[in-house]
């Protein structure tokens, strides 16, 4: 065996991917014979170089206003083809069934009236947004970007945790954790077939334009960012240069007569898509919040009269709700007539009164989640509170019952991962991500594996200290799939002893914008 | 173009320039303040502390020291090479989409000696080597990647309007300075050789201000800079005149250099100081002018017709 892996076993309750008790499991042989040529040492300054590569390239996101290197762990995850088309299959027919229900909840309602799923579910959910009722995006796609988040359980089996409908970040991480690990890892990279992920700009072009509204043969698409000081700017940054495309803050857009220009060197000009990583509550001071210094007076009666299209859609929301994602099997069963691919966790209704009861009996070994929390917030893991938490937490529930859902602790499964000189086991998480261009739901072979870096800890968010790893979905025998014809990047539009003149660059945000585009990262962080 | 990208990318070229020429200059004056021993360091450095703009009370003792903490070292002083050299990398950090990846890694590995104590703990000579040298591959990047679009334009033009700014801060020390600045300062230039060649090895104060300022083939005088700038505005307004210049930071480029080339050299020389503060006021309200037409998004709209 490897020296790298001496030593190493998993926890007890966990499943490994790479070993199963002491045996290496299939997906991973390759990969231990080909890092069997390096020690620790050897493995220790690749490390450290992988860690300054990332502070250079400035691959970054910020907590609290503190810019951090993303940690990557240097052992990519490996998945093997045919586990992988199952996670592909249901997160296709996961966003299928979204995009079915986000129509029918923002227009005829059918599934209330059917009885599927309550009506007052949907209508006391906190992203549900009126202003988007009858607005119908052209090409018929609400959710054109999509991350469903996954974890195995303790037999092995990956399972829906939730879904992400709003502005699901961490896919630049996935282009930049590939190359990095590649030039890191070139022995084994060279060993495996892995397949690519550098395609995903091009995706997500080809389908923002495939959103534009009818009759603009060629669309202008801009990325709308609420600003360098949002923790996922470095995403947004990323995103726009490898589109091609303009990256845009509200300032720089401006509505008239219905249409969304912005400003130009040579003056106004038309924007047709808009991909916006703003949330909802801030994108339209208009219609949601009075205050917001992030987007654009107007907006969505620009989208309403369809001169524009936002993606993702206003009011998405509703379906991030933890409450509706306990019916997603059924809603799958509805609109599809078709069985869930993918299972949910377990997951109790705590606004139903059998199952609060049960719920506040066993608090102490239950998962307690907000319905529309994100990022990790507000989550109470029973077995870990203390006996004042447990006390708050009931407290809580009883108030608002309809806020909360329980789950089962789930035991992530565990990959070996580089701490403090050796390999640990560390529990992770996967999120894929989906594009929707209207003909085909496209899912980015990997996604990004969420690492908990502290041990045992089973919350892998980067804001409470996670990592992330490579993920290699490995190809077949034949040819690596080749990626779909690139729809080409449209072209981007081309005193005297005082003081000198200084730029504007540190003094023309507001302190009261700097704090808005920190906390509007409420959905998907990752 | 976006407006506000523009802007970031005129601010790139500035504060690069900004942090270069600033590390020349205190290259030249603490090399004299070492080696002459007839200067007296007070004086120098508070003339120093004057030309470049920083805050000063008559009552403050200034001396070599206070000098490289307020125009090196400090990330607080606004007049700072540190200061320069983190607002670049804000500014690049701003138009991130549009810069070139070794590009913009050249401005962020350049910054992050900042925050790692790295740039505060290297010494003098060697702190104003490693900003020209970062410099000029931060400039090189950007010569050998980047398309020459507006984008580049816009890059050269904070470039060139920094520089004669700078460049003119630079003769202005050089002509108040006691004993004999010049052939420091055109070395500082990195135009000594280019000079001796030019003036086959007639060296007079005279003639190195006349270089520095009006040579027409060498790169840091003002003229040059001047005629540089011009030239990005021009390709900036593409749509050519028949008759004069709408544009007014055109016109104050323009003017300028026209009033340094057709004057009399010793006109000019009468009174340095002064023609050198002309000639700050004059980038200054260039950059104005630039930012009203291009920055602002508005100005420059014209009328269109009703949209369809």
């Amino acid at each position: 065996m490897s020296t790298l892996f001496e030593g190493y076993s998993g926890t007890r309750h966990a499943y490994d991917e790479m070993f199963d008790a002491e045996t290496l499991r299939a997906p991973y042989e390759r990969l231990r014979t080909s890092l069997n040529d390096l020690t620790i040492p050897d493995l220790a300054a690749r490390v450290e170089a992988l860690q300054a590569s990332y502070l250079d390239q400035g691959v970054t996101f910020d907590i609290g206003g503190e810019e951090r290197a993303f940690p990557l762990d240097i052992l990519p995850r490996v998945i093997e083809m045919d586990t992988w088309s199952g996670i592909e299959r249901g997160v296709q027919q996961r966003v299928a069934a979204l995009e079915a229900f986000l129509a029918d909840v923002y227009d005829a309602g059918q599934v209330f009236a059917d009885g599927v799923i309550p009506r007052r579910v949907i209508v006391t959910s906190s992203h549900y947004h009126r202003q988007a009722a009858g607005v119908r995006p052209p090409n018929g796609v609400r959710v054109h970007v999509s991350g469903i988040d996954l974890v195995r359980d303790d037999e092995g089996e990956f399972r829906v945790l939730e879904d992400n409908v709003r502005v699901p970040s961490g896919v630049s991480y996935v282009m930049t954790n590939r190359r990095a690990i590649s030039s890191a890892l070139p022995e084994p990279f060279a060993d495996h077939r892995i397949r690519p992920v550098a395609g995903y700009p091009q995706r997500l072009l080809a389908a923002l334009r495939a959103s534009a509204p009818a009759g603009v043969q060629d669309p202008t698409v801009v990325v709308l960012t609420p600003g360098v000081y949002n923790g996922a700017y470095f995403e947004h940054a990323l995103l726009a240069r490898t589109m091609g495309i303009e990256l845009v803050e509200g300032r720089d857009l401006e509505c008239r007569r219905g249409r969304v220009m912005m400003r130009t060197t040579k003056g106004l000009a038309q924007v047709h898509v808009i991909y916006r990583r703003v949330d909802d509550e801030f994108i339209d001071p208009v219609h949601f919040r009075a205050d917001s210094m992030l987007g654009c007076p107007g907006l969505i009666d620009a989208a309403r009269a369809g001169n524009v299209t936002i993606a993702n859609a206003i009011g998405n929301g509703v379906a991030d709700d933890k409450l509706v994602y306990t019916y997603m099997p059924d809603l799958i069963r509805y609109y599809l007539g078709e069985e869930p691919v993918l299972k949910n966790v377990d997951t109790w209704r705590v606004g139903d009164a059998d199952a609060r009861e049960e719920v506040l009996d066993r608090l102490d070994e239950l998962v307690l989640k907000p319905v529309d929390g994100s990022g990790g917030k507000g989550i109470v893991i029973g077995p870990r509170a203390t006996p004042a938490e447990l006390v708050e937490l009931r407290t809580k529930i009883l108030a608002d019952p309809r806020s909360w859902i329980a789950q089962p602790v789930v035991q992530l499964s565990t990959v070996p991962t580089y701490v403090d000189g050796k390999f640990g086991p560390r529990h992770v998480d996967l999120r894929p991500f989906a594009v929707n261009d209207g003909q085909r739901v496209w899912v980015l072979p990997g996604g990004l594996t969420r690492v908990a870096l502290a041990e045992g800890e089973l919350i892998v968010n980067s804001s409470r200290g996670g990592g992330s790893k490579d993920t290699w979905v490995l190809a077949g025998t034949g040819r690596v799939a080749p990626h779909v014809e690139p729809e080409p990047a449209e072209p981007v539009a081309p005193t005297p002893t005082a003081p000198q003149t200084t730029g504007p660059a540190l003094t023309d945000t507001g302190s009261g914008q700097e704090q808005q585009q920190q906390q509007q990262q409420g959905a998907a962080r990752c | 173009m976006l407006s506000r990208i523009a802007e970031s990318m005129f601010w790139i070229g500035r504060y690069v320039e900004r942090a270069e020429d600033t590390a020349r200059i205190l290259d030249v004056q603490t090399q004299l303040i070492l080696e002459e021993s007839g200067i007296d360091e007070r004086e120098t450095c508070r003339m120093l502390m004057s030309i470049m703009g920083a805050d000063l009370e008559p009552e403050d003792e200034v001396d070599v020291t206070t000098v490289l903490r307020q125009l090196a070292y400090n990330p607080d002083s606004p007049t700072s090479i540190a200061t320069a050299l983190g607002a670049a990398r804000e500014s690049a950090r701003r138009a991130r989409e549009t810069l070139s990846v070794p590009m913009w890694e050249a401005i962020n590995t350049t910054y992050r000696a900042i925050p790692s104590g790295q740039f505060r703990a290297t010494r003098p000579p060697m702190v104003f080597q490693w900003v020209r040298e970062r410099a000029a591959l931060i400039n090189g990047t950007a010569d050998a990647t980047m398309t020459r679009d507006e984008g580049w334009q816009f890059l050269m033009l904070g470039r060139c309007i920094e520089r004669a700014d700078m460049t003119s801060r630079l003769v202005a020390t050089a002509a108040v300075s006691t004993g004999s600045p010049w052939t420091s300062t055109l070395r500082a230039c990195g135009a000594y050789e280019a000079f001796l060649r030019t003036y086959r090895g007639l060296e007079t104060d005279r003639a190195a201000a006349e270089f520095l300022l009006l040579d027409r083939l060498f790169p840091r005088s003002v003229v040059f800079s001047l005629n540089r700038a011009e030239q990005c505005v021009d390709n900036l307004e593409s749509q050519g005149q028949r008759a004069g210049f709408q544009n007014e930071a055109q016109r104050l480029l323009g003017r300028t250099r026209a009033e340094l080339e057709y004057r009399s050299l010793s006109d000019v020389l009468a009174d340095l100081p002064h023609e050198m503060e002309r000639l700050q006021r004059t980038c200054a309200l260039a950059t104005d002018a630039i930012t009203r037409r291009y920055f602002a998004g508005a100005e420059s709209l014209t009328w269109q017709g009703v949209l369809a």
